[in-house]
């Protein structure tokens, strides 16, 4: 397959190798790279907007991958997603001010910490399913949330937590700039490792035990096993895109991580495409502009003889919101299978162009 | 030991666990009807509420009357929420169902907002006296009329699926679909029918709380505390429910009575029912009168 053609003419795949390849031809594969060298030199470019936008995309990027995983690959449900992105937020400002560890250790150290948090509050998970484990995990978004508000040796309690920049070999990475390059650099890696994860025998687990899990495990799969694997996965996701949050934002409150973020986080998934890792990304990337770009078209009305309607431009934030919920319920209604459904559906169109049949 | 306050509190938790009840019996409703779980009930209340306060305020219709278009409106609202959105959805999986419920609960909590504001309105008096004292205990008189609510609707469900014709319907329904399609139940009618209660029934327990504590956005923190009482009376039980709802309320209360006097943690109220939450889920998912599910390959 070392073709240099832009695409596979057809599936022309003879071993398993082949057929397990994340870059399938050689010019997708010098995209990629070409794609990754664009976007490290993209703060030439870029506005401190844009910028923040991208961090923000690539720290809520990470979670929802997490989450995605979780349920579009394993078919469980979170509803406490939101927690745990907020735990690991709090725990590598704990780990770095507490013991003194570097930030560029803490992020990953806080992934695990929330990762064996994540698997704990899976526990239930071995049992249940479905709707009752919805019903856990939102038990568990309310404690978690609770112990944010109550231990202070923790998170500062109702002071949030100092959280101090990325610092490696004596560079501060304190501006949008700098912190950027560690977004990307943790955001490529991430999904990097979550379409690797899919490819290996742990993956094909995880979705064996979404298609069906009786077939699974008579196929030999410990059900309990990837599904605590799957939440501690999931959390460990969670826990790197929070601590990336932390650190970018320099201050950690208890207030921002209610369920309400968790709802997010899953509407990214669901509008992206459940189960497929490039649509996490797209999703991701839609939500974070739908407010945005709601933001801006207000203020552009507001500027017009017509659209400066008070309670539009006062409502502002419960528009958002009610934008959130209603892309939600459309995107269920109309495109249950998300972006990445209708991206290829796209690409699909493109290739027969003219002859689409 | 405070022994007065404790009781107080128990009658208070027993009141409020009724209506937790009565909004329980609502979701219950549902899911065994519809397959749905609706996270949007806690939205049915507010909605409920702001529609009769703008009524008795806007448009100073008496009481009563606008009690009752209230009702009225809430069973349109119900129907065509289930036409519209919910129907669309039957067949899809469980996260489907749970996402468009729970976008449907942001949609609306944050239309309340953005129509009615976010500060709390109190309704225009409709007893004269306030509080009662009924064996050295104060009981206010919106709570005696809650209790007096909840026990009525109660006691009209119990009638309407006994004895009514519909009430059967359903039951059959939530038995099997397919037998009760075969036998000539209009399935469709069903489920447009437990959506319009379940909105009714959700919609009178929310203007008794907000008669109580005045109408604002924590009234739909009521449909995320029905979880641990539906979970705890098991999924599918009516009666399960109401026990569920009784046993939470006076929980959270009683918890708040140790946490006020000795443990001084804070927050307690509303954070016990979902420790209670996971031990049930932990030790007996299907709840104390659930029925089981079996599955065989």
């Amino acid at each position: 397959m070392s073709t240099t053609s832009m695409r596979p003419c057809g599936d022309f795949r003879t071993s398993y190798q082949q057929d397990n390849t994340i870059f399938e031809t050689k010019f997708i594969w010098l995209l990629a790279v070409a794609s990754v060298g664009l976007l490290c030199l993209a703060p030439l470019f870029l506005d401190e907007y844009f910028l923040s936008l991208a961090i923000q995309v690539s720290y809520l990027g990470i979670a929802a991958l997490g989450l995605n995983i979780l349920v579009g690959f394993t078919g469980q449900i979170s509803l406490g997603h939101g927690a745990f992105f907020g735990f690991g937020a709090f725990a590598s400002a704990w780990i770095n001010t507490q013991f003194g560890i570097p930030v560029f250790f803490a992020i990953p150290l806080a992934g695990f910490l929330t990762m064996a948090v994540g698997m704990m509050f899976g526990l239930p998970a071995a049992r249940i399913k479905g709707l009752y484990l919805a019903i856990a995990t939102l038990a568990a978004q309310f404690i978690i949330e609770d112990f944010f508000a109550r231990a202070e040796w923790f998170s500062g309690g109702s002071a949030g937590a100092m959280a101090e920049s990325v610092d490696i070999f004596g560079f501060i990475f304190d501006t949008d700039q700098s912190f950027y390059y560690i977004a990307m650099f943790a955001l490529v890696t991430m999904y990097l490792w979550g379409s690797n994860l899919m490819r290996t025998r742990d993956g094909r687990a995880f979705v064996a035990v979404r298609d069906h899990y009786l077939s699974a495990e008579i196929m030999g799969i410990n059900l309990t096993k990837y599904r605590l694997l799957s939440f501690g996965v999931s959390a460990f996701y969670a826990g790197i895109g929070g601590a990336l949050y932390g650190h970018y934002l320099g201050y950690v409150s208890a207030e921002g991580f209610t369920i309400m973020m968790s709802i997010q986080f899953l509407a990214m998934c669901i509008i992206g495409g459940l189960g497929s890792v490039k649509g996490t990304l797209m999703g991701v990337i839609f939500m974070v502009m739908l407010p945005e770009s709601l933001e801006s078209v207000v203020g552009l009305m507001k500027e017009t003889s017509w659209g400066n309607i008070p309670a539009v431009v006062d409502g502002i934030a419960y528009l958002k919101e009610m934008a959130i919920g209603l892309v939600i319920i459309l995107f269920l209604i109309f495109e249950p299978e998300g972006l990445a459904h209708r991206w290829a559906q796209i690409k699909n169109y493109w290739k027969f162009y003219p002859f689409s049949y | 030991m405070n022994f007065d306050l404790l009781m107080q509190l128990v009658i208070n938790g027993l009141i409020v666990g009724l209506l937790y009840g009565v909004v329980g019996m609502c979701f219950v409703l549902v899911y065994k009807s519809t397959q749905i779980v609706n996270f949007a009930q806690g939205e049915f209340l507010l909605i409920g509420a702001w529609v009769c306060w703008a009524f008795l305020v806007y448009f100073k219709v008496p009481f009563v009357v606008g009690f009752l278009l209230t009702l009225v409106f809430m069973a349109g609202f119900g129907v065509l929420l289930q036409m519209i959105v919910l129907r669309p959805m039957i067949g899809e999986p469980i996260i489907s169902v749970i996402m468009i419920t729970i976008g449907l609960s942001m949609l609306f909590q944050a239309l309340m907002k953005w129509i009615f504001g976010v500060s709390a309105e109190s309704y225009p008096q409709v007893f004269e006296t306030e509080s009662f004292s009924i064996m050295g205990l104060n009981i206010e008189a919106a709570y005696l009329m809650s209790t007096g609510i909840a026990v009525v609707i109660m006691g009209l469900f119990y009638w309407f699926f006994k004895y009514s014709k519909q009430g059967l319907a359903m039951r059959a329904t939530a038995f099997d679909q397919q037998v009760a399609q075969s036998l000539g139940i209009s399935v469709k009618h069903v489920f447009a029918m437990s959506w319009a209660i379940a909105a009714t029934v959700s919609a009178t327990a929310g203007i008794v709380i907000g008669m109580v504590n005045g109408v604002s956005d924590s009234l739909s923190v009521i449909g995320i505390k029905v979880f641990p009482a539906v979970i705890l009376g098991g999924l599918d039980s009516i009666v399960g429910a109401i026990v569920g709802g009784l046993i939470i309320g006076v929980l959270e209360n009683v918890a708040e009575f140790f946490d006020g006097q000795y443990l001084h943690w804070g927050n307690l109220y509303d954070i016990a029912p979902f420790y209670v939450l996971l031990v049930i889920l932990w030790f007996k998912p299907y709840g104390l009168f659930g029925q089981k599910d079996i599955e065989r390959i």
